[in-house]
């Protein structure tokens, strides 16, 4: 590369004395950035998550075979891993492969709509609980007891029970379970920023309490709820496969990764690529989002690092 | 540390009613997560779509029955009432009849307890065993063999699907190796070669002398018992690691090595009995965490315990059993994190000044 632009790119981001606000966050990634940089297992896990991604993107473009529609029943049912079938072919005479490539879209679609569920009704709940203190934060944070007192998937279990298998349900019921611990943390990070000064300035100057917590209080405990939420992922993609292995999560047809270790039960002893094959699957990317939560907490919440 | 404190009576007497005052709040508490679990469960079966008067008389019933069990199950009255009775009924050991089995729900997990509870305990206990030694092998030598196998240990533990291994296992140790018995708690042919008393077939064959079953029951347990002890020693290790780097940097610790005290015992006696407070919650923890992974464990196993039950009575829409089974689970959750508490409270004299 060109040993002009580089180095003065890279200086103008660590300036010591930043010269527009602009130049002081974006130096602030840079440094973020660099510091990510250096864990190598962050970065592997990094790179599996982008990896789940550009395969859920191109799945029509990486797959080589049809996810639902299998070969020929008589010719290409159950058969071991080869260079057409990296990873075999199912009961169906399906390729595992090209099913395990679309099952990463199914995947990412759970981990994004529990985020975007749970996150916010975490932030909402937990801050408020904070930031109004008084019977507010006891009816609230007693809620938040009662649904920490089942074990997750039991309780996500019940919930998929009454709602009925699905996968839809299955996200619902998710996320119902997930943003208890979001709550408690966002709780804990409102009751230091509620008492500082600044947020005491602002309420003289006349701003409501929607709008201090909106505007004041929720974008400082973003980032530690953010990493709480990548630590999770691997958990909510467990989950997820649970639900789908005994049935209650995505259904049949739909190239789910528990689902497909389920259906690959039967045979495991003779087949055994039906029902292993999916299971990398998901060690590999819930591998990915450990070491990434891991490495995001190491960065940008260097108290919680053991 | 481990020293007594001042022994006046005062002293002792006040530590005593601290006790007791964070006890009553404590049981406060409980008493209230217990009301929210039942408010829970009741509003889960409120919501399923399935009519529960028809799952009871039937779809051919005329409008006539339709209507006496309509008002038999209480259904006419608000549903603050509802909840009222369905309170009394879960108080008074009434959980109402599987639809599954036309037998008491309490009946029903009373017979399957004891298959979870074998295999949770033994669980635990691989996991402990293994876990503390090699937490603390870990924390001595950190980045050592023993550091990285921690690690490693931890990261798969996290990220392995409990079901996926399990089946693993199933096909290496048992069906390749043949070196454990295959799913279910006892082969059909020792199934009656002794009485269950206890419930736990361990327990039952070795007091019974029926040494052959006891083998047979070993045999079926070795591998799910394994492979929870794996899950739990994934967490037990990792977090002894930190309890005793925590108390290695302690001064007591340089006290003791300048009196010339062995290593060994500084490690094993002085800095393991002072990280034991804390790990007594942790291992109380995760013996109610595995109560989760019984679930699936049970499943791949066919092991007939309380995690089986509750997925064939959820794939059967067995709401009854399902909302019994949940709710039982959830009051032994509950028990065992108060149970962690107390202990610690009691464990650390610190913790019981405040």
């Amino acid at each position: 590369m060109s040993a002009a632009a580089t180095p003065s790119r890279r200086d103008w981001l660590l300036a010591d004395r930043p010269a527009s606000p602009a130049q002081a966050r974006l130096g602030q990634a840079y440094r973020t950035w660099l510091a990510f940089r250096a864990n190598r297992l962050a970065m592997v896990g990094l790179a599996i998550v982008a990896a789940l991604v550009g395969m859920a993107l191109f799945a029509d473009l990486i797959a080589p075979f049809d996810p639902l529609r299998g070969g020929d029943l008589r010719t290409a049912r159950l058969l071991p891993p080869s260079w057409t079938h990296p990873m075999g072919t199912d009961d169906q005479a399906r390729d595992i492969f090209s099913r395990v490539v679309h099952g990463s879209r199914l995947t990412l679609l759970v981990v994004t709509l529990v985020a975007v569920i749970a996150t916010p009704i975490g932030l909402v709940i937990g801050t408020c609980a904070g930031y109004f203190g008084g019977w507010v934060d006891t009816v609230l944070m007693r809620v938040t007891d009662i649904f920490l007192a089942f074990p997750r998937l039991i309780l996500a279990l019940a919930f998929v029970a009454a709602l009925g298998p699905g996968i839809e349900n299955a996200v619902i019921a998710i996320a119902i379970t997930s943003w208890p611990p979001y709550a408690r943390l966002a709780r804990a990070e409102t009751l230091t920023i509620r008492d500082q000064d600044y947020i005491a300035a602002i309420r003289l100057q006349g701003a409501s309490s929607p709008r201090i917590i909106w505007g004041h209080v929720v974008p400082l405990c973003l980032s530690s709820v953010i990493v709480r939420v990548t630590l999770d992922m691997a958990g909510i993609i467990l989950t997820a496969a649970g639900l789908g292995f005994l049935g209650l999560g995505a259904q049949p047809p739909q190239p789910e990764w528990g689902a497909m270790i389920a259906s690959g039960r039967r045979f495991l002893i003779d087949f055994w690529w039906v029902a292993t094959m999916p299971g990398i699957a998901i060690f590999v990317v819930s591998l990915g989002f450990n070491l990434l939560g891991d490495g995001l907490r190491d960065v940008l919440d260097p108290k919680a690092a053991s | 540390m481990t020293a007594t404190s001042p022994a006046n009576a005062g002293g002792r007497w006040r530590a005593l009613s601290g006790i007791g005052m964070k006890a009553g709040r404590l049981l406060a508490t409980v008493a209230v997560t217990f009301l929210g679990l039942l408010l829970v469960t009741f509003l889960i079966g409120r919501v399923v779509p399935v009519d529960p008067v028809l799952a009871v008389v039937g779809d051919r019933a005329s409008q006539s029955t339709y209507d006496a069990a309509y008002v038999a199950l209480g259904l006419d009255k608000p549903l603050w009432r509802q909840f009222l009775i369905y309170l009394g009924n879960v108080l008074s050991g009434d959980f109402g009849t599987s639809l599954l089995t036309k037998r008491p729900i309490v009946e029903d997990i009373a017979r399957v307890f004891p298959a979870t509870l074998e295999l949770a305990t033994a669980g635990i206990v691989i996991g402990t065993v293994v876990g503390i030694p090699v937490g603390v092998l870990a924390a001595v030598r950190q980045g050592g063999l023993a550091d990285q196998i921690v690690r490693i240990l931890g990261l798969v533990g996290y990220s392995a699907p409990i079901f996926w291994l399990g089946l693993l296992g199933l096909l290496v140790f048992y069906a390749q190796l043949g070196w454990v018995a295959g799913p279910g708690r006892i082969d059909i042919s020792y199934e009656y070669s002794f009485t269950q008393v206890t419930g736990l077939l361990l327990l039952d064959t070795a007091m019974q002398g029926e040494w052959a079953a006891f083998g047979n029951v070993m045999s079926h347990l070795a591998l799910p018992a394994a492979l929870l002890g794996y899950f739990s020693m994934a967490y037990i290790s990792r977090m002894t690691r930190s309890f005793m780097l925590n108390e290695l940097a302690q001064e007591y610790v340089i006290t003791a090595r300048v009196k010339g005290v062995p290593e060994w015992r500084i490690i094993w006696v002085h800095a393991l009995r002072n990280a034991a407070v804390p790990l007594v919650t942790v291992v109380a923890l995760s013996y109610a965490g595995l109560l989760e992974g019984s679930v699936l464990t049970e499943t791949v196993f066919a092991w007939p315990g309380l995690g089986q039950y509750l997925t064939n009575s959820l794939q059967n829409a067995d709401m009854n059993a399902v909302l019994g089974g949940t709710l039982v689970i959830g009051v032994i959750f509950v028990g065992l994190n108060l149970l962690s508490d107390l202990l610690y409270t009691m464990l650390d004299p610190r913790v019981r000044r405040r």
